[in-house]
């Protein structure tokens, strides 16, 4: 421990410090960071490189050790180490997140040697003789650039060693943050961006004296190069663009006020964040979705997820380079497939509707994979002619076009009426009706085409097709519900009275036989790379909105997370496992909790106190300023990180507070010094009151370090009895009934 | 002594006739012909039933919203001697005499009307001239959808005027703050805040969001108010207070007045507000003291304190249970229905449709209904006796029991084998010894969950118990998903292993409870059919009741219905959706939620005005530019804090909602909307139009804009008043957008 730096004398000015290099190698900023004039005084308080050389071992020693162990795949390493094969290998996948973290797993995984060819099916899976070391380390190493990042940071706003010591200290021992750092997961990747971001945000804030300095415009860039990177492993990183963007006007708006600045000057600063902060994220972005879509060429696991003319790009996909023809036709063999997210192909089979579930004709469902029975046929509503004979000249199908679809296999036809559908009981039932292709008037159906005009043709694949009950009025549409056991547990297709364009009613055209057209390549219809990126932004979004915890099942609510309710179990579960629990150190947590409320205190009583006009000494000016805005960023950053969560709808686990659980240590590194330097001021002789402060800083560094060497088994590995037995190791340390170790 | 006999008695009376020509007219277009039609227009289907059940005093859950709204509606039909007996099932459906249509109809029209002055208020209190409040005034008056809403048992005219009364008290509150701090009028209009806020949020949840939107208005105001330094030794005196200013003791400065300020605003805008809503809540347990169709939703304990239903039954049990009782265990989870812990003599099929095999032992199950299979016997493992000793033995948390099925007399058992349907947790099975090396596991721990020792007795009704298997530690659950042929399509019943804290699918509470007399299995299964009766009542009280009740509310889940006139909240802004309310069984009248187009548009206008005229002003004065004097900034400013303010909290968070929307949502967020439109007119003739001759225009044009209001009003009254009967070619030309849902018939 460097003896704890004591009130530091005479505050300076707020705007005259000026922008210093980050003191020691910072790792991202380790070569080009430009150096400073010479004749800016070293603002920095004594020993910072020091402490931050020391910070920086301490956080790679406690992130690195026994991180092979277990050799097991554990918790959700299953999907981002499975996702990180599937790069190596190139094959097409779906995931909720953005791709920027899972590439970068790859890649790590690729340079050091790993193949590709571990199936990370199941957690406990042994990796055996896969060389998995790569992905984990390089997922350490990141978390292990958490601590430095957020010393540095801490320093930056409160320009006190100690308490940025404080903040070190309380991440270097928190045994989640170590957990979480040490598998292969995008929490330290996208945690990695998100700090990167803010520590970049408050130095270029500190460089705003010497704006469009080359520091400047190194801080600025490298601000939107990390928002960039924490947006490309996981929406979250959105709140961090929020938190860089409410700084930013807050910025704008302050030099707005300075009337000595030109309005061209002003342009030029404004110009400069569209630059930084908008345009080069954007473009980093949608730069690493394109590589994305480069590197995974070949189908997998993931295509179904995607609409036909995507699919069309994969290699090995039933769709790539075929040709077929472009406008539907009469007579022509369909298959049509559902637009929502996973909607299948319309279907129909032998089978009836059992008793009691509306009429008894043939089922028609909707089913996710490729088949015979998937194939329709179209025909004009009144005409029996037979339309195969190649001498009759072709009609094309035309927007608004009455229509009838006859299935090629039962020959029955797209039939519906009014009896309820037989799970979605407001909707109409669909069936498979009349014999060779003799119906009624119920067979009949207009054909439209969202957003065209009537009497346009039909295109294969990239028409959205609404498919309109003549005699009822209702819309064909898939419920998404999978049908019971007697419908072979596909999905049910109905008819909607509800007249809404929601995907789940419309309908494109995959599959197209007929032989008296000219083919053409799919190619043509290649959709172009924004609408790729499009698509796979929906399809992310609702696949996230889709994540919904069932009933009966019990679920991490946010209330839990910074009480350290409960934590997730990443291997073992038995008394002969290898058992790792992430949980945050309950004393570091409950420390930041206390913290906060303190925090809040101590921010009111301080606008309040400036508000009422209270004389305050140069030295409690300098501390109110720390508060307010420096704390108050911090503080900012915590709210935007944590309150979303209470509205969104989607499966929420442990592990989404810790982004926010690191403003929170950095608030309580701040509110503590603050508030013991406060209170030591008051004592007379400065050398009391520099030991009180000292002490007290020290005395919480030393709870923090007994409380990890207590818990230290969580993050490191458990063997042999639950806690709850006497004789274990972690007996007596159950503090909370909710915890399960 | 009679020298006041000297001067005459004068009252002298300021009537604003504004004001009551405003109420007036209101009146008039709100109440006109109001018991037409004589049939159930659209939501009265949902309401009716409602003001039917408060006729009745039965007990219902609506999760829709606090029961204050309710309450008041059923206020027009006790007035109006309605008796209850209607069954509301149909839209459409023709009244019958019992139901004192008008009445029922005539206090949310009331509401509706009251709404026009209380506009003109407003306006007038932001210090906007009586022209511009009297034109606002009017475009609420000639807005078809306020009207058409108001005018049925339906709940928003109500809220929208319990808003703008919160909103008018407010200002009311402010303008009076400036010289005459803690006067009488003061008070009451400050207190009248707080009332009408928790009587908006008491009629809707929506209205928590206007009251969110004074909360940090006035806020705002206060934190002014703090920086104004001459007020902390001024005015106080009447409360004692120590309040140091922070970090400057020297001074003693004690700001009285500023706290006792704070303490007023607390009071009234937050105490008063809270103890309201609990009035509502404890008026609403008062009246509905009988059982009803919603019973089965709630706790054993909350239907055992209604009249009838299960209190009938629960009526007179021992409350302590003790070895040998008798038991029924209901799942508290109560989803997705309510059931009972059941067994019956069939068995898990040796192997499921998937392959997997099963114990081939007795099912468990959770059965939704009341059966003799529901009852189960609590025994000592210790002990063999089935009967309850003299005295009586009770358990308490932390003992060891065995649950015996009291028509099989088999034991609750549960082991290593994959449950049928969630293969991750144990099976749950009642044991049939086969003599195949699977022994017998059928020791359980009781656990009370809400205990207040540990030594407590389980008891009756009261106690949530969980059972934690001695084996294997794993509990009782309900998962919910229902069970093949096989099992009857009962509930599946498992025994969780990685139990992670609390939830309430593996907590059960017993019932049904008698202490078990018979020693022989047949005076037993006599027994078990045997109806439970002894004396004992339990109450509950209203804090219990309340915050249960207020549970379910917030958390019940209606399935999510779609509806064929529900809408996305992007459609609102340009009204490209209606909602049809009813149609006459015969001719073509017909009645619409359907707006006035142009104050629709109108009202968006003002609204893109109103911000993009702030940001300029905005950013100019950051450069020191004063476009406009000081005070009419501030006017500007607090008068976009309400109807900017009013919009947004009340229109935005739908966006984020996941419910079934309907176009009436955004009334609310409407009404503040239209009161922008006289505040950006006269601020534009005020300050925009520098000569005489452009003032004279641009009022020459507003005159002409509000003609073609009235117009619009007139067309589209057919549809708003359900009178006269339209022919098709004139619905036809109503249509005015594609979008619009008019009803034609075929001929």
């Amino acid at each position: 421990m460097p003896p704890a730096g004591g009130g530091r004398a005479g505050p300076g000015p707020l705007r005259s410090r000026g922008c210093r290099r980050p003191p020691g190698p910072s790792p991202r900023a380790a070569s080009p960071a430009p150096a400073p004039p010479e004749a800016r005084p070293p603002a920095a308080p004594a020993g910072s490189r020091a402490a931050l050389a020391l910070v920086t071992l301490l956080s790679f020693a406690s992130r690195f050790h026994r991180l092979p162990e277990p050799p097991h795949v554990c918790w959700d390493e299953t999907h981002f180490g499975k996702m990180g094969s599937y790069y190596i290998n190139r094959t097409f996948f779906f995931d909720v997140h953005p791709p920027l973290g899972k590439m970068l797993i790859g890649l790590a995984g690729y340079l050091s040697g790993y193949d590709g060819t571990f199936p990370f099916q199941k957690p406990g899976d042994r990796y055996e003789q896969h060389n998995y070391m790569g992905m984990r380390g390089f997922c350490a190493f990141l978390g292990s650039c958490l601590v430095p990042f957020a010393y540095l940071t801490v320093l930056e706003l409160s320009k006190s060693l100690p308490a940025a010591l404080l903040t070190a200290c309380i991440l270097i021992f928190d045994t989640g943050c170590i957990t979480l750092s040490q598998y292969i997961l995008l929490d330290p990747i996208l945690m990695f961006f998100l700090m990167g971001a803010v520590l970049s945000m408050v130095k270029c804030n500190a460089c705003a004296d010497r704006p469009f300095s080359a520091s400047w415009w190194f801080w600025l860039s490298l601000t939107g190069v990390n928002l960039a990177g924490a947006m490309g492993v996981k929406f979250v990183g959105l709140f961090v663009v929020l938190l860089v963007g409410l700084n930013t006007i807050y910025d704008l708006w302050d030099l707005l006020g300075n009337l000595s600045l030109s309005l061209v000057m002003f342009g030029k600063h404004l110009l400069a964040r569209v630059l930084c902060l908008i345009l080069l994220p954007l473009a980093l972005y949608t730069a690493m979705f394109a590589v994305h879509f480069t590197v995974l060429n070949k189908s997998g696991p993931g295509d179904g997820f995607f609409s036909s003319a995507f699919q069309s790009q994969l290699i090995g996909n039933n769709l790539h380079n075929v040709s077929i023809p472009e406008h539907l036709a009469y007579g022509s063999v369909i298959t049509m497939k559902n637009l929502r997210m996973a909607g299948g192909y319309l279907h129909s089979h032998w089978h009836l509707y059992p008793e009691g579930v509306g009429a008894r004709q043939q089922q028609v469902t909707a089913y996710l994979h490729k088949d015979l029975n998937n194939l329709w046929i179209i025909k004009k509503p009144d005409s029996d002619a037979d339309l195969s004979d190649p001498s009759s000249p072709v009609e094309f199908v035309r927007h608004g076009d009455i229509i009838r679809l006859e299935h090629k296999e039962t020959s029955r036809n797209l039939h519906s009426h009014q009896h309820e559908a037989p799970l979605t009981r407001k909707h109409f039932q669909v069936t498979g009706y009349g014999i060779n292709g003799t119906g009624d008037s119920n067979d009949f159906w207009r054909i439209e085409v969202v957003g065209r005009k009537p009497g346009k043709l039909i295109k294969v694949l990239r028409s959205q097709v609404r498919l309109t009950h003549v005699a009822t009025g209702c819309i064909l549409g898939s419920s998404g519900k999978t049908l019971p056991k007697w419908g072979w547990e596909q999905v049910e297709v109905t008819c909607t009275p509800y007249l809404k364009d929601t995907p789940n009613s419309l309908w494109n055209f995959e599959d197209h036989i007929n032989p008296k057209l000219p083919n053409i390549s799919l190619d043509v219809l290649k959709p172009s790379f924004a609408e790729i990126l499009l698509e796979s932004h929906m399809v992310m979004i609702r696949g996230n909105s889709g994540l919904k915890p069932k009933d009966n099942e019990v679920t991490s609510k946010p209330w839990h997370w910074p009480i350290n309710y409960q934590g997730l179990r990443f291997s073992g579960v038995n008394e002969t496992d290898y058992r790792v629990y992430l949980l945050g150190n309950p004393v570091v947590w409950w420390l930041n909790l206390f913290t906060i409320g303190l925090y809040l205190l101590t921010a009111i009583s301080t606008a309040v106190a400036l508000k009422r006009g209270v004389q305050l000494s140069s030295e409690l000016k300098e501390l109110s300023r720390v508060v307010l805005r420096g704390g108050g960023q911090i503080a900012l950053g915590w709210l935007l990180h944590y309150l979303p969560f209470f509205m969104m709808g989607r499966v929420l686990y442990f592990h989404h507070y810790f982004p926010a659980m690191l403003f929170s240590s950095m608030l309580t590194g701040i509110t503590w010094d603050t508030l013991l330097k406060f209170f030591a001021g008051f004592l007379s002789p400065s050398t009391a009151a520099r030991r009180v402060y000292g002490g007290g800083i020290l005395a919480l560094v030393l709870l923090i370090m007994y409380s990890f060497y207590l818990f230290h088994p969580l993050s490191y590995g458990m063997i042999g009895p639950m806690a709850s037995d006497p004789s274990s190791p972690m007996a007596g340390l159950r503090w909370m009934d909710s915890w399960e170790f | 002594m009679l020298g006041f006999l000297k001067n005459p008695v004068v009252v002298t009376a300021e009537i604003n006739v504004n004001l009551v020509a405003l109420t007036v007219m209101g009146l008039i277009s709100r109440l006109w012909g109001l018991s037409y039609p004589r049939a159930v227009v659209f939501d009265e289907v949902y309401y009716g039933q409602f003001v039917s059940l408060y006729m009745k005093r039965i007990f219902f859950v609506d999760d829709s919203g606090p029961p204050f709204g309710h309450m008041l509606l059923a206020l027009g039909g006790y007035l109006g001697g309605f008796d209850g007996n209607f069954l509301w099932n149909r839209i459409g459906a023709e009244y019958s005499m019992n139901v004192p249509v008008w009445s029922l109809r005539l206090l949310p029209a009331l509401a509706g009307a009251l709404c026009i002055p209380l506009a003109y208020q407003i306006l007038v209190e932001l210090q906007f001239s009586h022209c511009a409040a009297l034109g606002g005034a009017l475009l609420i008056l000639l807005e078809n959808s306020l009207i058409t809403q108001s005018r049925f048992m339906l709940l928003e005219s109500i809220l929208i005027f319990f808003i703008l009364l919160a909103v008018l008290s407010y200002l009311k509150f402010y303008n009076l703050q400036r010289h005459s701090s803690f006067s009488a009028s003061w008070w009451v209009w400050l207190l009248l805040t707080g009332v009408a806020c928790s009587c908006a949020v008491g009629v809707k949840y929506m209205g928590l969001f206007t009251y969110m939107l004074l909360l940090a208005i006035a806020g705002l105001h206060f934190w002014h108010m703090l920086g104004n330094q001459n007020l902390s030794n001024v005015g106080g005196g009447w409360l004692f207070c120590s309040y140091p200013c922070l970090g400057d003791l020297s001074l003693k400065t004690c700001s009285v007045s500023l706290l006792c300020h704070f303490l007023a605003r607390g009071l009234a805008l937050i105490i008063i507000p809270v103890a309201m809503y609990l009035s509502f809540f404890y008026v609403h347990l008062t009246l509905l003291y009988r059982s009803g169709p919603h019973d089965q939703i709630m706790t054993s304990a909350f239907q055992a304190s209604l009249e009838g239903g299960l209190a009938r039954i629960t009526q007179g049990q021992p409350l302590e249970v003790a070895y040998g009782s008798q038991i029924t265990l209901r799942n508290v989870l109560g989803k997705p229905m309510q059931c009972w812990l059941h067994s019956h003599t069939n068995t898990y099929p040796i192997r499921y449709e998937n392959g997997r095999g099963s114990s081939h032992q007795q099912q468990v199950t959770c059965y939704p209904f009341k059966d003799v299979n529901n009852w189960w016997i609590v025994k000592d493992p210790g002990m063999q006796q089935l009967v309850v000793s003299n005295p009586p033995r009770p358990v308490r948390h932390g003992h060891i029991v065995q649950l015996v099925h009291g028509i099989t007399t088999r034991y609750l058992n549960t082991h290593d084998v994959a449950a049928p349907l969630s293969p991750h947790s144990q099976e749950v099975s009642c044991y049939i010894d086969y003599n195949v090396s699977m022994p017998a596991q059928n020791l359980w721990r009781v656990e009370i969950v809400n205990r207040e020792s540990d030594t407590d007795v389980w008891k009756t009704i009261l106690s949530e118990v969980r059972f934690v298997h001695v084996n294997t530690s794993a509990v009782l659950k309900l998962s919910g998903a229902s069970l093949p042929e096989w099992g009857y399509r009962q509930l599946e019943v498992v025994g969780e292993k990685l139990s992670k804290g609390y939830h309430q699918s593996m907590v059960w509470n017993v019932e049904e409870h008698r202490y078990g007399k018979s020693q022989e299995q047949k005076e037993r299964e006599v027994e078990l059919h045997s109806p439970t009766q002894m004396d004992i009542s339990k109450n509950l009280s209203f804090m219990a009741k309340f915050t249960e009740l207020q549970w379910k509310i917030l958390t019940l889940k209606n399935e999510d219905t779609e509806h064929k006139y529900s809408s996305s909240a992007l459609d609102w802004i340009t009204m490209d959706t209606n909602i049809a309310y009813w149609l006459h069984p015969t001719s073509g009248a017909q009645i619409h939620l359907l707006g006035n187009v142009l104050t629709w548009a109108s009202a968006n206008v003002a609204a893109v005005i109103y911000v993009c005229l702030s940001l300029w002003y905005l950013v100019r004065r950051r450069r020191k530019i004063y476009d406009i004097p000081e005070d009419a900034w501030q006017l500007w400013v607090s008068a976009g804090e309400i109807c900017v303010g009013g919009w947004a909290v009340n229109y935005l968070p739908f966006f984020l909602m996941e419910k079934t929307l309907f176009l009436y949502h955004y009334l609310p967020a409407l009404t503040f909307q239209i009161l922008l439109i006289p505040i950006v007119l006269q601020h534009l003739s005020d300050y925009l139009c520098r000569s005489l001759l452009s003032k004279t225009m641009f009022r020459a044009l507003i005159v002409a804009w509000f003609s073609s209001v009235y117009l619009v009003y007139c067309t589209f009254s057919p549809v708003t008043y359900g009178e006269p009967s339209l022919s098709v070619a004139e619905l036809k030309d109503l249509r005015w957008k594609d979008s619009w849902n008019i009803l034609i018939r075929k001929q």
